[in-house]
């Protein structure tokens, strides 16, 4: 495999591969003089933002120069975009600066695909759409080893805006694919139609699927992919499916509680729950550079996976 | 004690034939043997000096020679792995190589004399590799080589402070180091001269 798209096309030994050089990446570069490697002196990689990020933008670029690439941050508000500049011209000028790596956000679902057939490079999806957030996905899947200790058999929750969510989709697949029980909780109008082929539970009522969740994943609801009223009000949504210390307290006491960021406090999550010494929020940022630093090694390195 | 070789000897008259056990078991422990007395006098008993083993199989010969050390001298030295993995210069041209651990002693390296220990040395670029990994781990006083099997054909200057033996070799033939811990048996064999 040359490229990451999706979750889904990974294997489970690939998957699980990627996993066990997150712990190595980690471990190589954590305490040590010089957090710094020289494995990919000399490669450019561009990281192709036509989305608003923080944590994704500067999280592979913090991977990318712990291994000594070289970064191009391109920002679509700031480019020839803004001039009515196309995916594909943007693509083939890159193609010819000579870029190893693209990282590609982009707000239509597939544009990564698209990309793949313009560059020669490796091109790592970094959220596209509503369809795929491989790195996220992975980050979860590394947050859930290192702290239950596996993630075969585990239950994990995941709540609210599903219909939206390109980090659940990547999760669903990979999560499922790693052995985990996924449920997905929801009100209806926030699940996607036709799901009955995806590898899921489907609840929802929040506090019924407490009582045996090691995990639970909140999304944000992410009002700027929202046209239309998915439920009355904020109150309302807070009330039902909010993660709030009441609800933590019927979780398992080992049970984690994860966000992807950014976190809508006392909405999706209430602000007690968020600082909680079980919300591992911080330790997803974290394990994502390295994470990434894993997938920039695998695919910058020797073009397969 | 030898295994009978596969071809006939291809080369010149001290290259040992194809297929031909250069080392037994009974040959690698007094090789080793010799190479912990051997760091005990260079360097006046070992003090402040930890051996770090290069994986795979550099990892086990250093903590076989920890032990020898700790039976003759009567103290510990401690063993460490260093994985050089992301120090390679070949990672674009090889199929993908999997990371292995880096664990130091928990005195760490700084003001240390470290001795790298590995099975085969050949180009010496993995020396150069684990050279680079060391001086962004910390700062050694001064750092040594010990090999079990030289084979010749160095592509950089780069020599070893303590060999188990050398073995003239064609560039094309494979020196398969085997040792307990990973492969069974303990041995070191020549493969690989008639294929070509």
């Amino acid at each position: 495999m040359k490229h990451l798209l999706t979750t889904e096309q990974l294997s489970r030994s690939e998957a699980e591969l990627i996993l066990d050089l997150t712990g190595r990446m980690a471990s190589a570069v954590s305490g040590r003089e010089i957090r710094k490697l020289p494995t990919l002196r000399g490669r450019t990689v561009v990281n192709l933002f036509y989305e608003d990020s923080t944590r994704t933008r500067t999280s592979f670029e913090t991977a990318a120069k712990r291994l000594s690439a070289d970064v191009v941050n391109f920002a679509a508000k700031a480019s020839s975009v803004s001039k009515g500049e196309s995916l594909k011209d943007t693509a083939l000028t890159l193609q010819s600066m000579g870029a190893d790596g693209v990282v590609i956000r982009h707000p239509a679902s597939g544009a990564p695909q698209r990309l793949t057939e313009w560059v020669d490079g490796a091109v790592l999806n970094a959220g596209d759409g509503t369809h795929a957030h491989p790195t996220q996905a992975l980050l979860d899947a590394y947050t859930m080893r290192e702290r239950l200790g596996g993630i075969d058999g585990r239950t994990v929750a995941v709540v609210g805006d599903i219909l939206h969510s390109r980090v659940a989709r990547s999760n669903i697949w990979l999560l499922s694919k790693l052995g985990a029980r996924v449920r997905l909780v929801g009100p209806p109008t926030l699940l996607p139609r036709a799901i009955e082929d995806w590898p899921v539970e489907i609840s929802y009522d929040l506090d019924a699927s407490l009582r045996d969740t090691d995990a639970i994943m909140l999304l944000r609801v992410q009002h700027e992919r929202m046209h239309d009223a998915f439920f009355p009000t904020a109150n309302e949504y807070a009330r039902l499916y909010g993660l709030d210390e009441r609800r933590l307290g019927l979780m398992p006491d080992h049970a984690i509680v994860m966000h992807p960021g950014p976190m809508n406090r006392g909405m999706e999550i209430a602000a007690a729950v968020a600082d909680s010494p079980r919300a591992t929020i911080t330790e997803q940022v974290a394990n994502g550079v390295w994470v990434r630093m894993a997938v920039l090694y695998l695919l910058l390195t020797n073009g397969e996976l | 004690m030898t295994t009978p070789a596969r071809g006939a000897p291809s080369g010149g008259p001290d290259r040992p034939p194809p297929g031909k056990q250069i080392l037994s078991a009974d040959d690698i422990g007094r090789v080793l043997d010799r190479i912990a007395h051997q760091i005990l006098e260079k360097t006046k008993g070992a003090p402040d000096t930890v051996l770090l083993g290069i994986p795979t199989r550099g990892v086990a010969l250093a903590g076989r020679l920890a032990d020898r050390i700790r039976r003759f001298a009567g103290h510990d030295v401690p063993a460490g792995t260093l994985d050089i993995t992301l120090y390679r210069d070949d990672l674009r041209r090889q199929a993908l190589r999997p990371l292995g651990p880096t664990d130091l002693p928990p005195g760490g390296i700084d003001d240390h004399r470290v001795i790298l220990v590995d099975d085969v040395l050949f180009s010496g670029r993995t020396v150069r590799a684990a050279l680079n990994a060391l001086y962004d781990l910390g700062r050694p006083a001064s750092v040594q080589l010990a090999i079990l099997v030289d084979r010749g054909h160095r592509e950089l200057p780069i020599r070893a402070d303590y060999v188990g033996k050398n073995i003239p070799t064609a560039r094309y033939e494979n020196v398969q180091v085997r040792l307990t811990e990973y492969d069974g048996t303990d041995g070191v064999v020549l493969t690989g001269g008639e294929a070509q």
